[in-house]
């Protein structure tokens, strides 16, 4: 179609130019069609090396594909594909643009094979989402923006900083397998932990995506995490550190999504907690576990994007997405409902939905690998994911008391979408094969026998028991309009009080010396003054200049007649 | 899902038509087939030769407990922790105005608690609400 190395960003980049110079129907039919060129050019693509260049004395690889780069590449172009037919009706250029450089700047990051490359494509990631944010365009959606702009930024630059510490460790910046060995490891591991939202780095993701527009949250909930989790896929797997830390966020993020309101917040938790499971597999690191962590990853941009994509109907349509605002919008918008619940369904890891044929490979692996407390809490989140983003989202939303709200289903574009993603979201439960035959390894695995099918869905229905049963007993916290503090009140208040303190306190200490050192001074200067009073007076009395005139003139006379009576004498 | 399908040919007709779940009956016939299918994967598990990973598998209907304890743990702390960590909604865009004065801490504990005696006092009717609801209406 064209030539093999042209890398796959380049096609997107052009398409935001072109987004940014048409209107209407041209605008939209150039937008769908360039992820769909661009996937049917990347399934073409061999792996291997297409594009190098030399700069100074290092290799850069803007274009390198692999079994793993590749996997990442299906599903961004589907999740692009996705998105932009679901945002079809929008009229925004800031949007459609940014939306195309996105989707561009993830794919640029996958096929990095190089760490400034990277680092680029890194913070094109920050710069270019931000704008789905900001075009919401409320005070609130800015200041969101704004820190998370902060924090991403500041992601790249640690990551430059890394890798420029690797440059000078190894003398390459190629971007193979890392390692936490040497300082350079450990500040890549922290950038590529702030973007995917390690637990105390997480709060720019709850902040910044239920502030985004209802079309801009979909695209970044499909690309950033994910560009993360591929980082560390390549760069730190069997890392056991991970399997820890990805333990954590399985499991911290499903209790503020419990006694969350926005909904749309509650499914950015849900978003850590599945990210979670990513990198636990990327940790333990067998070939079990990566795959089980790669086909998540492929599986969560899609169902997580159609869950994103009904709670942006529900807003779109109704402008609330606040639980306690929301209620039995099921009887006017009963395909939404549906295809919300196979989202659902899918991210609760159902039998004969996505979420199940990856999530059990890493739960799997976990047992095999005597993980055991370990396994103990991802089941403990499988069950809490299936509380909050299986049952919560759907009840709160569609079903609950009757909010009075009779909205319609939404345009039909974002029906359309939604429906794609639904499908492919039950497509790849019932025949996991054609997923698994992308993956980087070949493990012969099969999520459908009796012990696991039977395992998981005691464990979903009787969590789903739980809800009723704490329902019945009205023991569930009910949806109620409030502010959750999480780790972002450090920054968004406690170190904004201190700081302030701290200034009140070193102004106040700086006016007290200033008044009492130019008391001093004035107590200093009166003194001499009136030391030198009377002096003074006679020195320093002024007198008009006439009367200078007159005493000169009274001067002259008296030497010219001093000098006239010399001369009468001589 | 098939519950679903029947909302859906429902929800064609015009609005003060009653919905599937407006009706008590369906609700319970819809819980009674959810209470049907709890039990029947509990006998399961004694039928179903299993192979297990961990002993902790073999422990009797080790999954459903399991899931339901956990359930119950996660929101019986989860609502423990809005005891420290609920705030009024607008919490962070009042700061946003003003800076961060400290004579507005006073200002904004008085409006918390305002607010939190709203919150209340509509928690308490949501969850009458809910109560009423739990009856009849879980779809899940």
């Amino acid at each position: 179609m064209w030539m093999l190395e042209i890398p796959p960003f380049t096609l997107f980049f052009i398409g935001g130019l072109i987004a940014a110079l048409t209107r209407g129907k041209i605008r939209g039919a150039i937008m769908v069609a360039i992820p769909v060129i661009s996937a049917m050019h990347l399934w073409t693509v061999p792996e291997g090396i297409h594009l190098q260049i030399a700069f100074l004395d290092y290799e850069l690889v803007p274009y390198r594909a692999d079994k793993l780069s590749l996997m990442f590449g299906y599903v961004f172009h589907i999740a692009a594909f996705i998105s932009i037919i679901y945002s079809l009706h929008v009229k925004d250029t800031v949007q459609q643009v940014a939306a195309m450089l996105y989707a561009g700047s993830a794919l640029g990051a996958v096929f990095a094979g190089d760490l400034l490359t990277l680092f680029v494509f890194w913070e094109l990631l920050a710069f270019t989402s931000v704008f789905l944010i900001w075009a919401r365009r409320t005070s609130r959606a800015y200041h969101a923006g704004m820190r998370y702009l902060i924090i991403q930024v500041l992601s790249g630059v640690i990551l430059l900083v890394g890798a420029l510490f690797y440059a000078a460790d190894t003398g390459s910046l190629a971007f193979g397998y890392i390692g936490l060995d040497s300082i350079a490891g450990w500040l890549i591991l922290i950038a590529f932990g702030i973007k995917c939202a390690f637990p105390f780095a997480h709060n720019w993701l709850t902040d910044a995506y239920p502030e985004a527009t209802p079309t801009g949250t979909v695209l970044l909930s499909a690309f950033t995490t994910k560009v993360a989790v591929y980082a560390l896929a390549r760069a730190y797997p069997g890392t056991e550190l991970l399997v820890y830390i990805g333990a954590a966020m399985t499991c911290f993020p499903i209790f503020f999504a419990v006694i969350e309101n926005d909904l749309r917040r509650v499914l950015a938790y849900s978003l850590i907690n599945q990210v979670g499971f990513m990198v636990v597999g990327i940790g333990i690191g067998t070939a079990l576990a990566i795959n089980g962590a790669i086909a998540h990853a492929f599986n969560d941009v899609i169902f997580k994007g159609l869950l994103f994509m009904s709670m942006g109907a529900v807003l779109h349509m109704t402008g609330r997405i606040n639980g306690s605002d929301l209620g039995g919008l099921y009887k006017t918008m009963p395909k939404t409902t549906i295809l919300c619940i196979v989202g659902a369904a899918s991210i609760s890891a159902f039998p004969l939905f996505s979420g199940f044929v990856s999530k059990s490979m890493v739960m799997s692996a976990a047992l095999e690998n005597g993980y055991d407390w370990i396994w103990l809490m991802l089941l403990f989140a499988s069950a809490g994911v299936f509380h909050h983003a299986g049952i919560k989202i759907p009840y709160f939303a569609f079903f609950a008391h009757d909010s009075g709200l009779r909205a319609s289903d939404p345009p039909r574009n974002m029906l359309f979408a939604m429906f794609i993603a639904a499908s492919l979201c039950i497509a790849i439960g019932i025949y996991p094969a054609a997923l698994y035959s992308l993956l980087p390894y070949d493990t012969g695995y099969n999520p459908y026998d009796a012990t696991h099918v039977l395992a998981q869905t005691q464990l979903l229905l009787f969590s789903a028991l739980a809800f009723v049963w704490l329902n019945i007993r009205g023991m569930y916290p009910p949806e109620l309009r409030s502010t959750n503090l999480d780790v972002d009140w450090i920054y968004r208040r406690a170190i904004p009080n201190v700081l302030a303190r701290v200034f009140a306190a070193i102004w106040k200490a700086d006016g007290a010396l200033r008044n009492a050192v130019l008391g001093k001074w004035s107590q200093c200067q009166r003194f001499i003054a009136s030391k030198h009073k009377g002096l003074g007076g006679l020195l320093s009395g002024s007198y008009p200049a006439g009367n200078m005139v007159l005493w000169v003139g009274v001067l002259l006379a008296s030497y010219l007649f001093i000098g006239f009576v010399n001369k009468l004498m001589a | 899902m098939d519950i679903n399908k029947s909302n859906n040919e429902k929800s064609d007709e015009k609005d003060d038509k009653q919905y599937f779940f407006d009706n008590p009956k369906n609700t319970k016939w819809v819980m009674n087939i959810f209470y049907a299918c709890c039990v029947l994967v509990v006998v399961l598990d004694f039928v179903i030769n299993r192979h297990v990973y961990h002993s902790w598998e073999n422990l009797p209907a080790f999954y459903p407990i399991y899931g339901f304890v956990g359930c119950v743990v996660l929101v019986v702390i989860a609502s423990w922790m809005r005891t420290f960590l609920m705030r009024s909604e607008d919490y962070y865009d009042k700061s946003d105005d003003k800076g961060c004065d400290h004579p507005d801490d006073d200002h904004d504990q008085e409006h918390l608690e305002k607010n939190n005696d709203e919150n209340t006092h509509k928690g308490a009717s949501n969850q009458t609400e809910n109560k009423k609801i739990g009856d009849h209406n879980v779809d899940a």
